[in-house]
């Protein structure tokens, strides 16, 4: 079994830009990633990108896809990593599909949508419930739906629905919606939304697709008829993999000014880290920062 | 002879637009069906697959949920 200098797990903006500068460095490594473009590639319009005063996710996400691609990179998608684990001075790193060996890993596996936990949640996933609101959003048109969550994301989330669906729910857990000021302030010019405080969902209803939803609003159980739950509850890192690597009390591996974690030849960059702010052009950078710290790593030490 | 392929598609979902990249260059011609402003074809895709995540697509009556590259190659003979 061969082993690499570099495994980089992920291929958000953090891994792929990881990739370029571990080709540029004729670093002998392997990318892992389930998809490509991480986050980015779920974003509606980016306008904070430097170069790119106005670019759509899916299109950032094919740029990044076709500068990794440059490099005859080998890359293997639509594979899982179950497992990464030091043993002497190297890292094995278990995939679904097959086992590697490595010198040192990067992980940059970013993060998920958070999961609500009720009862019809996973039953009716696809099924008018939803964690995507610019996938699935147009599917809604002229019905009544819910967004769940009081942030930035359920507020965009909520913005995109008013011009598709008849009306909008909001059910948000704490006194009143969080977010950017300048989002609040167009969805209470919206028409056709309701906001819930202080309310949290029970249950998920429905038949073959979604009919209704079960919430407590202000300590009172009601039911709402809708068609579609959107579930925008805030992110959680991708992890689970990583049992030894230490983490924060949101679950970000814990990482230093050189994107080491508490296990040497072990790295992390991107949103999966407790990194301060989450843009995908920090993402990038940091990115590029730990591909460089892996370098010296390896350089230093002798296998 | 070339199989029909339809794909069921919204134009803000990246995997739709991942999707259809993919078919345009492997050369494979398809039938685009948006499902948010064609609901007879919104119908159509919840029948065919009892979900209404997109893409879908419709591989000479074969259904494929979601962009999967291994499965579409595979049916396309790619």
């Amino acid at each position: 079994m061969p082993i690499y200098d570099l495994i980089i797990i992920g291929a958000g903006p953090a891994g792929i830009t990881a990739s370029v500068y571990a080709a540029r460095k004729k670093l002998d490594f392997l990318v892992i990633s389930l998809d490509i473009g991480g986050q980015a590639a779920w974003s509606g319009d980016i306008e904070n990108y430097t170069g790119y005063q106005f670019i759509t996710g899916p299109e950032l996400a094919q740029k990044f896809e076709e500068h990794m691609r440059r490099y005859d990179t080998a890359l293997k998608e639509g594979e899982e990593v179950l497992e990464v684990k030091k043993s002497g001075e190297i890292i094995l790193v278990k995939t679904n599909k097959a086992d590697y060996q490595s010198r040192s890993v990067i992980i940059a596996s970013g993060k998920k949508s958070k999961e609500l936990g009720v009862v019809g949640e996973k039953e009716f996933k696809n099924r008018g419930l939803t964690y995507c609101a610019t996938c699935d959003g147009p599917l809604f048109s002229a019905k009544v739906v819910a967004v769940i969550g009081g942030g930035n994301s359920a507020l965009d989330a909520a913005l995109q629905l008013t011009k598709i669906a008849k009306q909008v729910y909001i059910i948000n857990n704490t006194v009143e919606l969080g977010g950017d000021a300048i989002m609040r302030q167009k969805l209470k010019a919206a028409t056709n939304v309701v906001i819930l405080n202080n309310s949290k969902v029970l249950s998920v209803l429905g038949n073959k697709f979604v009919s209704s939803i079960k919430i407590k609003s202000s300590d009172q159980e009601k039911e709402l008829a809708v068609q579609g739950v959107f579930v925008e509850i805030g992110l959680t890192p991708n992890v689970a993999f990583a049992k030894d690597v230490e983490k924060n009390q949101k679950n970000e591996i814990k990482v230093n000014l050189r994107n080491e974690s508490n296990i040497p030849g072990i790295f992390a960059a991107g949103d999966v880290t407790d990194v301060l702010e989450k843009q995908i052009i920090i993402a990038a950078g940091e990115g590029s920062k730990a591909a460089l710290s892996v370098f010296h790593y390896l350089s230093r030490k002798v296998f | 002879m070339a199989k029909s392929v339809k794909v069921y598609s919204t134009s803000t979902c990246p995997w739709c637009i991942r999707v259809k990249q993919f078919l345009k260059e492997n050369n494979i011609e398809f039938q685009n069906l948006d499902v948010s402003g064609d609901q007879l074809a919104a119908d159509e895709m919840m029948a065919k697959t009892g979900q209404m995540g997109v893409p879908v697509l419709d591989i000479d009556g074969e259904i494929i949920i979601g962009f999967d590259k291994e499965k579409i190659k595979q049916l396309l003979g790619l």
